[in-house]
């Protein structure tokens, strides 16, 4: 099939520097945007704030694995040396919460590990592999030196020259709409 | 009050004059970003390298050194390795101890001087962390095979056998399989999700198929966005502050498989950090062993600087006196407990009938590091990167003096032995130095060298509220 139908996506804009992100996400906020997102190759400090995000809660899942480590690992001590199969050995008592700690606390840091990178993944919504801000010619540079400021579609205020407009003059360069292809 | 106070400060700066605050740069040579990015992406996509190939095929064969000596192992049984009474415990848990304690280094680079905020950790963080890994791997080989029925190893984990009989969890062996499988995986979560965001550049700059899927697949799709960078910030600081305690416990439940034992000269408090130091030293003398080379192959000057060589060498000055002191702490105490039997293993350890390998020992890990007090050292690459061996060599006889002093002097002396190991325990253990080997190389080939979003970070286009 020779045609290709596209949905608009974005009207993304890049910038040249980490200043120049970080002012223009400023005045992104102040003009109302609320479906918007910064692109760049390195975290920017303070770029949080300036877009209005709140403080990340990936250290709930971690909280969650760790306590959950924690009680596993008890529950099979006890389980296996205690209540399944009680073997006498050394004459020291069956169960206890401080002989076994070493496996308790190992096990509350891998479970608390495993919640902190899954806990990251479901917030990032990742894995994704395909994502319409990929067919922006200049996506892959925002791994390497450039920055990016996309606002979206679904973004009540968006407007398809306004918002071009806009991002121009808060010295967006090469801005353009990202469309995504559907075949 | 408070406005005072602050026109003092003011005056008296005014009247001393400050000293001007020197900061090195991390990167040299006011680098660019896309240099950052060219330069570590085009390690991995540039044409394999001659040398890498020929370091390639020397690491397999000397790795399959260890395939003989295991497959022969298995073959015949456990009794082709040196250990025998009174010695029960021979190279294999020396080998375990020394490559588990290299791993030791990549965490603490990793885990502990990011909690510290060293900002020089980012371009030797990822190397060392690989580094971590593949050591943890060669190390498990040692125990896995003296258990003599390999094949029955996962007894050691709480799945149900057919015995009916679970796990022991009174033994310090048994802490010991939690604390290094975990290691191994956290190792490993924390190494693979750092590398994240450097997969996705390497995804976005490749155009071979394969290289699209292997490190599209490997990125998840990572977008770069500030609401992944957030995440992805606060997730890593996490798994820095839980790698931290974890990296001091391994060694700690490592050396409780000698300190719970009521043997004398094992029988001792100060092993726990006496062994996180060791294994911290042990390892930053991996990781100068390691980088020092690849500085030079790669042409890394510009990002592992002076300044980075400078750091690593008096760290690793620090923790060989830490490690000194803990010598002769032990000497004291054997001497102040006035326990007869300890005295004797401590006077035995240095006089007796390895002598020489307690000698070799204090000669590489106390007196060879105190050369790196001289500047002039520190700058001799080569002469660090010899230190560096040295430090490798001193480390492994450091566990072989603690296992085999005690246990080839027993209690009775009609039990005494002198322990030697045989063909099999040597071809295992060189093999493991090709088998990491071979792991490295690979990770060199494939995967990122350095946090290409860390190097950056610490550079001066990082900062939001200056113009460059």
């Amino acid at each position: 099939m020779s045609d290709t139908f596209d949905i608009k996506y974005a009207a993304a804009a890049t910038f040249s520097s980490a200043k120049a992100l970080f002012d223009a996400a400023g005045k992104v906020k102040d003009a109302g945007y609320s479906n918007w997102e910064c692109f760049s190759p390195i975290p920017v400090h303070g770029l949080d704030a300036q877009m209005g995000y709140a403080r990340s809660k990936v250290p709930r899942f971690t909280l969650v694995g760790g306590v959950t480590g924690f009680f596993t690992g008890m529950l099979i001590v006890w389980f296996m040396n205690e209540f399944d199969y009680p073997l006498i050995v050394g004459g020291k008592p069956f169960f206890s919460p401080i002989y076994p700690f070493p496996v308790f606390y190992e096990l509350t840091i891998l479970f608390a590990a495993f919640g902190t990178l899954f806990g990251m993944f479901f917030l990032n919504r990742l894995p994704r592999h395909n994502h319409p801000i990929f067919e922006h010619p200049d996506f892959g540079r925002t791994g390497d030196d450039a920055y990016m400021i996309a606002i979206e579609v679904e973004d009540p205020n968006f407007d398809d020259e306004e918002t071009v407009e806009f991002l121009k003059s808060i010295g967006g360069e090469s801005v353009q709409i990202v469309r995504e292809p559907i075949d | 009050m408070s406005e005072v106070k602050e026109l003092d400060q003011h005056e008296i700066l005014q009247k001393v004059d400050p000293a001007p605050w020197k900061e090195v740069p991390l990167v040299l040579n006011n680098r660019s970003y896309k240099w950052v990015t060219d330069k570590i992406c085009g390690i991995v996509e540039a044409k394999t390298p001659q040398w890498w190939w020929w370091c390639f095929i020397t690491a397999m064969c000397i790795a399959s050194f260890t395939g003989m000596g295991l497959v022969y192992l298995v073959s015949t049984g456990v009794g082709v390795w040196g250990n025998n009474n009174p010695v029960n415990w021979g190279w294999a848990i020396v080998n375990f101890v020394f490559w588990i304690g290299i791993g030791h280094a990549g965490t603490l680079i990793s885990a502990i001087l990011c909690l510290l905020k060293q900002k020089w950790r980012t371009s030797i963080n990822r190397g060392s962390e690989a580094m971590t890994v593949f050591a943890v791997m060669c190390a498990g080989i040692f125990p896995l095979f003296h258990v003599g029925r390999v094949w029955f190893a996962w007894w050691l984990f709480p799945i149900p056998n057919a015995n009916a009989i679970w796990p022991q969890f009174r033994s310090p062996l048994e802490w010991d399989v939690f604390a290094v499988s975990t290691y191994f995986t956290v190792s490993v979560l924390f190494w693979y999700m750092g590398m994240i965001p450097d997969l996705a550049v390497l995804r976005d700059r490749a155009t071979e198929t394969w290289r699209k899927y292997f490190y599209g697949f490997f990125a998840m799709g990572w977008r770069n966005a500030n609401n992944h960078w957030r995440n992805f910030e606060m997730a890593y600081l996490l798994l820095a502050g839980l790698s931290t305690p974890l990296v001091l416990s391994v060694h700690t439940i490592v050396s409780f498989d000698f300190a719970v034992a009521n043997l004398p000269g094992w029988h001792t408090t100060i092993f726990p950090p006496y062994f996180v130091a060791g294994a911290i030293f042990s390892g930053f003398g991996m990781v100068l062993t390691l980088l020092l080379p690849l500085r030079a192959v790669y042409g890394l000057h510009d990002l592992i600087t002076q300044k980075h060589i400078d750091n690593m060498c008096m760290i690793t000055l620090a923790t060989g006196s830490m490690v000194g002191y803990a010598y002769s702490m032990e000497f004291f105490i054997a001497w102040y407990g006035a326990n007869s039997y300890e005295g004797f293993a401590f006077i035995n350890r240095a006089f007796g009938n390895y002598w020489w390998s307690y000698w070799i020992m204090v000669s590489c890990n106390v007196i060879c590091p105190q050369l790196f007090w001289f500047k002039k050292i520190r700058e001799n690459t080569p002469l660090v990167w010899i230190i560096s061996i040295f430090v490798n060599v001193g480390m492994w006889f450091e566990r072989f003096v603690i296992a085999n002093t005690t246990l080839s002097r027993d209690f009775l002396p009609s039990s005494w032995g002198y322990y030697s190991p045989t063909v099999v325990d040597i071809f295992t253990f060189f093999g493991t130095f090709g088998f990491f080997s071979v792991l490295f190389l690979l990770f060199l080939r494939f995967l990122p060298l350095m946090p290409m979003c860390e190097v950056k970070s610490v550079m001066p286009q990082a900062n939001p509220h200056a113009d460059h």
